[in-house]
């Protein structure tokens, strides 16, 4: 389908499928078995200068070119994903790193952080989970005490994308255990403070190209001058970081589904059994159909939910967690669908979609589980409905 | 640090057919692309103005259309692009090309190096960089696998020849002729394309270059192309299925064979 992206988005689009096909596809069965970082194909994207395509230009980025950077990131996560959801969420999460600085962080802290993370020069993360605080965010119990001019951070995050490669880390903290939910902070750490360290490295199922890891806080003091926004509005950033990047979730999902169907598509008309092409089989034709018709409707729900964000839109949290969830629910079924197509040979390591379909159900569990997207549609809905309809 | 960088627009090999009644290219309906040896000169460009400072002008001897090659270029970091154009030029041989690119790069001045790629895969001569340096009355450094140095107005590179490799070193200015070893050409960036799409690219015609038409285009061609052919391809293979060893031995025999006869 023909989304009419401007001039500038298809630049977008373009570029990271060049990165996509002569970087990523080569390296994407390495990455995965070794369990790898992808610093070089990082400094690539860099270099292309797809790292800043949602920063403003005042901090060094390009947003305004693509009306405002959520169409940017969409666009060039959904080419990645295509190659590959480890390479992809090692993107995107820089970005999601970013973002609280971005929404709720003073000018001279955009000035101080937003240019290097807009060049590439260094990455960002962002940490909220906790091994006792994950759907239930507000059960962070990392603790920033405030210590004259500084904070002094205590407790441990954990499967932090991008944790040991980013430079730039936002961190959300108690600052007031009384207040629960509403006595959280939301700070900038950075790489090398004392007292903040890094711990265990994860070994997932999927997007194994993506580093997943703890990071330790023990008496880590940080100026003060790093709390971003105030005092108790962390899971305000926190959230408002996560609807914004929600879309970008949904555009994972969309283009490892993408890749998936390519595979399938072109599996299908080269295997033959029963004497014939097996894309000549109902059966066949029917799933690869569906899988189609799934992929584009999510893109559509994407890209006007990102639209939506450029535009301006204050509200867009119902739509952003609809796009997410619906997404996500699609790449889980066309990879499933796309390994069914290949049979014996998709259950293989040979071919991508083995990898594709474990790729696939991260997108279903982070930046808020698929129950709590729908939990945040139905609170949504039924406020909607109290008000008289929206 | 002043380098041009000539480059051309060619058809897409992989989908050329060639006229068998004329005997000259079909090049109607192939995709053109720039030729793959020239992202190799460019980037060789980009690299030496990086560390030297200066300007990379890409210039391409070609019809108004060939622009989208320049456009490309300035995507992956030229700085200037320049389009020689004119009905003059059109029907041009190697050495016409070359004596127009030539006069070009007198008219810009400051150029210290010409980079080209070896040679363009539609016509395979490799005859234009070096021609451009005989024209310019230039030293000139070919199939060029690596720069060593650019320092004191001179230039230090390794000519990959057969059977070795000749170090070479050139008063500048100069012209090399670069082959794929030299480096990984880099990829357009974001800027560079939105750059690329608003460039003004200034158009030079046979006035502004004040050449004679004698000496340009089909008039100025000593070249003429007799017949080109495609060779008679075969399609009777021979399919052997088996160990390593098996068809080893299959292999012998068959070399062999032929061999005796
Ligand atoms: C690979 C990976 C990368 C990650 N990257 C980051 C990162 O960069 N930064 C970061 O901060 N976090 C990150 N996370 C954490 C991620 O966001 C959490 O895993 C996620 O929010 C779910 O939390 P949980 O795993 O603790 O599951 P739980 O909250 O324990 O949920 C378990 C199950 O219960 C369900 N459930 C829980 N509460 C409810 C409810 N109220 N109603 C209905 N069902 C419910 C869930 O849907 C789920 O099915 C990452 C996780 C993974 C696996």
């Amino acid at each position: 389908m023909d989304y009419y992206l401007s001039d500038e988005l298809t630049d977008i689009r373009d570029i990271c499928r060049e990165i996509a096909e002569k970087y990523i596809v080569p390296a994407r069965a390495e990455l995965d078995e070794e369990n790898r970082f992808p610093r070089e194909i990082m400094k690539v994207m860099a270099d292309s200068d797809i790292l800043g395509i949602y920063i403003p230009e005042e901090f060094g980025g390009t947003a305004e070119a693509f009306g405002g950077g959520a169409m940017a990131l969409s666009v060039a996560t959904e080419e990645f994903s295509r190659a590959c959801g480890g390479v992809a969420v090692s993107y995107a999460a820089n970005a999601l790193g970013a973002m609280p600085i971005l929404i709720s962080a003073s000018d001279e802290q955009k000035t101080r952080y937003l240019p290097d993370l807009a060049s590439g020069r260094k990455l960002a993360a962002f940490a909220l989970t906790e091994s006792e605080a994950g759907s239930d965010a507000g059960g962070v119990k990392t603790k920033a005490i405030k210590d004259g001019d500084h904070y002094i951070l205590n407790g441990t995050k954990q499967w932090i994308t991008n944790g040991g490669e980013a430079q730039v880390y936002t961190v959300i903290a108690l600052t007031d255990p009384s207040r629960g939910a509403r006595g959280l902070s939301a700070f900038i750490v950075e790489e090398g403070t004392p007292g903040f360290s890094y711990g265990k490295k994860e070994d997932k199922m999927g997007i194994r190209a993506s580093a997943t890891r703890e990071l330790i806080f023990e008496d880590c003091r940080i100026p003060a001058e790093n709390l971003i926004s105030g005092e108790g509005r962390g899971f305000i950033v926190a959230m408002k970081t996560l609807n914004r990047s929600r879309p970008g979730v949904a555009s994972q999902a969309v283009g490892i589904a993408q890749g998936a169907l390519d595979e399938a598509a072109k599996y299908a008309s080269q295997r033959r059994q029963f004497g014939q092409r097996i894309d000549s089989f109902q059966a066949i034709q029917f799933m690869l159909a569906d899988m189609a018709t799934q992929i584009e409707a999510a893109r559509a729900l994407t890209y006007s939910v990102a639209r939506m964000i450029d535009a301006g839109a204050k509200k867009y949290e119902k739509v952003s967690a609809m796009a997410k969830v619906f997404a996500s629910d699609v790449a889980m079924k066309v990879t499933t669908d796309a390994v069914q197509i290949l049979g014996g040979y998709g259950y293989m390591k040979e071919y991508p979609v083995e990898k594709m379909m474990r790729d696939a159900k991260i997108t279903q569990i982070y930046e808020g589980t698929n129950q709590i997207q729908r939990a945040v549609i139905a609170s949504a809905l039924i406020k909607e409905t109290a008000a008289g309809g929206n | 640090m002043r380098i041009a960088v000539a480059v051309k627009q060619v058809p897409d090999t992989a989908e050329v057919r060639i006229d068998p009644e004329r005997g000259t290219l079909i090049r109607e309906g192939v995709p053109s692309i720039l030729n793959p040896f020239d992202e190799y000169a460019l980037e060789e460009a980009f690299r030496w103005r990086d560390e030297l400072g200066g300007t990379v002008v890409v210039i391409t001897m070609g019809p108004p259309w060939a622009e989208s090659v320049l456009r490309e270029a300035v995507a992956m970091g030229a700085d200037e692009a320049l389009l020689i154009s004119d009905r003059a030029f059109a029907g041009a041989d190697t050495w016409a090309t070359s004596h127009t690119l030539a006069a070009a790069v007198t008219k810009l001045g400051d150029v210290d190096l010409v980079i080209t790629g070896k040679q363009a895969i539609d016509g395979d001569t490799a005859q234009t960089g070096p021609s451009i340096a005989a024209s310019l009355d230039w030293p000139q450094i070919t199939f060029v696998g690596k720069v060593r140095s650019i320092e004191d107005g001179h230039i230090l590179a390794e000519r990959y020849v057969e059977g070795g490799i000749e170090v070479v070193r050139s008063s500048l200015p100069a012209v090399v002729t670069i082959l794929k070893d030299a480096n990984t050409p880099r990829l357009p960036s974001l800027r560079g394309k939105m750059k690329a799409r608003k460039l003004e690219i200034p158009t030079w015609g046979i006035d502004d270059l004040g050449l004679d038409p004698a000496e340009t285009g089909l008039d100025g061609s000593p070249t003429r192309v007799v017949t080109i052919s495609t060779p008679e391809t075969s399609s009777d293979g021979e399919m052997h299925r088996g160990t390593p060893e098996e068809l080893a031995a299959v292999l012998a025999d068959l070399l062999l064979g032929e061999e005796e006869s």
